[in-house]
């Protein structure tokens, strides 16, 4: 039990922090340009699929750098001659510009890479087990994502609380308007912070690619997820990103990790509904149930607290 | 008073008017009916069909986006949901026995999205605007999740089947062959499509149209904006049941990919590729998207990345969708001004296709060497052949990508000064919509 606690909890908090290392770049971007890129879990995948080619034309740790550039160039490159173009269409049309954007980045990823996982494997200088916890061993290459992580995210507060550019996104948080009023080359600032948003998205790809599955269908798997996250911590609110990615991260792990059912802390339904919907509610496991627990808790935050955990604005 | 109620309420329609505007619905009719008389062949049964289907589905989203201003990820739970309590009650009449038509089947879909629109549509109506879309994401994607885990209900992977010819029967019709499904699914769209046409003719579709434009002011007239998305929601949720429902008798299987997110995608693009700002805009948009979706597809094996590429483009030059578009004309062909734009419109259409013909055989060359390296480079694609290994092809393509899209921006530039004269031209004749 305190194994299953132990590895649930590193596992929940890994995958907790590369949920925030996306939900980050998503927020400022919304914050700032008030528009929700529904593309941003496309660079994920963009970092992931770079992170495969170039690891295999050059090696991992170049690639770990250079995917990460490549999609934030990508990124700045579609803010500042498709977003900015759309822009005085509304922010519905903003909306659906990284919506077909999203659909057409599968598509051309499918047509390079196929529809089948490519083999992202973990570079051989990772591939050991960092430690051994009661009986199982930990891999060395989770311990370095976590590290990744939680460097840019101690790099990402330094950057936001101490230097300018940081403080003028801070301030673009809450009153986007006045910085422009203020002097700044907004749209500048607009195109830095979403190429900046994006790469950040494709680190958590490279780093994510080869301990999970790097597959065309990845972004539109995550993609809900991340919007999940935004809004229950709150549209715009840079703490609460980070609160709702490690809870999300931690409740989605250990659900996978649990085995109980109705069935199972009840005993079996009488045999006169065994053949009917009921018992597929008695006997799902929480494990089977893990893949809609951030949506249930979606709802369960809009019921009880609409402008999510953290959140202070109302749209 | 007198002189105010005359101000206030419109005159009453002259017989002419009227005529018009009942003579559009009857013409409608009559072609629906006249249809499989001129397209008689089974495949252009079964598009037309699928274009009935995807019209009311398509006009269901549109009181959503277009009239109420909240745009939906998850419009197509209201769909699936109607299509599967639609195949669990004709299993439960055909084994039950009792006498219900098929024709009446429908009705149960649409009370079943109104009912689930109903349930959840409270909690999601709460916020609009980008909040809201996240929300339908999500609510989406917990029902289609769940779909697949109460295996009982959705049938898992598989879906769900019924036999729909083994129903009580009227005027003989065992809806078997698809041209009594056609004849099925055109009266219910005639239905639905007047229906909806009331519908933004009502108080309630006016307050929605102002729930869209202003919510603040509506509150401060006395309408709780929460509640009017709320009805306007289950509306779109209970025309969204139909539309589900008749897809359901249609292929006679309801299965999870009727909940998900890509049913969701494809009504998105065909109201928006229509235009939410008409009426008829969805309608258009249906069509053209359906029909579009089943010729591509034969044409080239990447259809899906041009329906993609196509939606973007929408998006960036013309948001107002091809009725937007059209309808962009009318002061110009009112004021007889339209000659003046005409020639720069046949000037920018060469550049124009020569860019859209160097991307498709860009697009081509990359699939052939990156999906099937090992095949004949002699491929082809909208009916154009060319070896995709030539170097020829390579220096025509980027000649006609780069050349294009340098003349085709030049071109556009001079097409926006005629159209801006054209259409001042209009305006001091005293036409300005």
């Amino acid at each position: 039990m305190l194994e299953l606690l132990v590895i649930s909890t590193l596992n929940g908090v890994l995958f907790g922090m590369l949920l925030f290392l996306m939900a980050s770049g998503l927020t400022v971007i919304f914050s700032m340009l008030g528009v929700l890129n529904f593309a941003h879990a496309s660079f994920y995948m963009l970092g992931a699929f770079f992170g495969f080619q170039i690891s295999r034309w050059i090696g991992f740790w170049p690639a770990l750098f250079i995917a990460p550039l490549l999609a934030g160039a990508l990124g700045a490159a579609v803010e500042r001659f498709g977003l900015r173009r759309v822009h005085r269409n509304g922010h519905v049309a903003e909306l659906l510009f990284t919506f077909g954007l999203a659909f057409a980045i599968e598509e051309i990823v499918q047509i390079i890479w196929g529809k089948s996982p490519v083999d992202f494997r973990v570079p051989a200088s990772l591939d050991f087990p960092a430690f051994r916890l009661f009986s199982t061993n930990y891999p060395a290459y989770k311990m370095f994502m976590l590290l990744v992580s939680i460097a840019i995210f101690v790099g990402l507060l330094v950057v936001l609380k101490k230097s300018r550019v940081g403080l003028i996104v801070q301030a673009a948080l809450t009153h986007p308007h006045m910085v422009g009023h203020l002097g700044h080359n907004v749209g500048r600032i607009f195109m830095l912070v979403f190429g900046v948003g994006t790469a950040l998205a494709a680190i958590a790809g490279v780093i994510a690619g080869p301990a999970l599955v790097t597959q065309s269908n990845m972004a539109a798997l995550l993609g809900p997820i991340l919007f999940v996250v935004v809004v229950v911590g709150g549209l715009g609110s840079l703490p609460g990103a980070f609160v709702a990615s490690l809870l999300i991260g931690l409740v989605q792990t250990f659900a996978v990790s649990m085995n109980g059912s109705l069935a199972g802390a009840f005993g079996p339904l009488s045999p006169d509904y065994a053949q009917t919907w009921l018992s597929d509610i008695w006997g799902v496991t929480i494990a089977q149930i893990a893949p809609i627990m951030p949506y249930v808790l979606l709802v369960l935050i809009l019921i009880f607290r609409p402008m999510g955990l953290l959140g202070t604005r109302e749209t | 008073m007198t002189e105010l109620t005359s101000s206030v309420a419109p005159p009453y329609p002259a017989l002419s008017e009227k005529l018009k505007f009942y003579g559009i619905w009857v013409a409608v009719a009559l072609v629906v009916l006249a249809l499989p008389s001129i397209f008689g062949s089974g495949g252009a049964l079964t598009t037309f069909s699928l274009i009935g289907i995807s019209i009311i589905f398509s006009l269901s989203y549109n009181i959503l986006l277009g009239q109420t201003g909240l745009l939906s990820f998850g419009h197509a739970v209201y769909y699936g949901l109607g299509g599967f309590l639609v195949i669990h009650a004709i299993n439960l009449i055909s084994t039950n026995k009792l006498p219900i038509p098929l024709p009446f089947v429908p009705l149960v879909g649409g009370l079943a999205g109104l009912f689930f629109a109903a349930l959840l549509g409270w909690v999601s109506t709460q916020r609009s605007g980008t909040a809201f879309a996240m929300i339908s994401l999500g609510v989406a994607e917990l029902i289609a999740s769940s779909a697949l885990i109460l295996r009982t209900f959705f049938g898992g992977e598989a879906g769900i089947s019924a036999n729909r010819t083994k129903l009580f029967r009227i005027f003989d019709w065992n809806f078997g062959p698809q041209i009594q499904i056609y004849y099925l699914i055109a009266a219910w769209t005639l239905l639905a499509v007047i229906a909806m046409y009331a519908l933004t003719r009502t108080p309630l579709g006016r307050i929605c149209n102002a729930v869209r434009d202003n919510p603040e002011r509506v509150q401060f007239v006395g309408y709780d904006p929460h509640v009017v998305r709320y009805l306007a929601f289950c509306f779109a949720g209970f025309f969204a049941g139909v539309a589900g429902a008749l897809a359901a008798i249609n292929f006679e299987i309801a299965n999870s990919a009727y909940l998900g997110a890509l049913q969701s995608g494809s009504v998105l693009f065909s109201t928006y590729i229509g235009g939410v700002g008409y009426f008829i805009g969805p309608i258009v948009g249906a069509i053209f998207v359906t029909v579009l979706s089943l010729s591509l597809s034969d044409l080239t094996s990447v259809w899906q990345l041009y329906f993609g590429l196509f939606f973007i483009a929408v998006v960036t030059f013309a948001p107002g969708g091809i009725t937007g578009l059209l309808m962009m004309h009318r002061p110009l062909v009112k004021g007889s001004t339209l000659g003046k734009v005409l020639p720069s419109y046949l000037i920018a259409l060469i550049p124009t296709l020569a860019l859209v013909a160097g991307l498709v055989l860009a697009i081509e060359t990359i699939v052939h060497h990156t999906v099937n390296p090992g095949d004949d480079p002699n491929i082809k694609a909208f009916g154009m052949n060319f070896n995709a290994s030539s170097p020829i092809t390579w220096i025509l393509t980027l000649f006609l990508v780069v050349g294009g899209f340098f003349v085709a921006r030049e071109t556009w530039r001079r097409l926006a000064r005629a159209w801006d004269d054209a259409l001042t031209a209009a305006h001091e004749r005293g036409y300005h919509a």
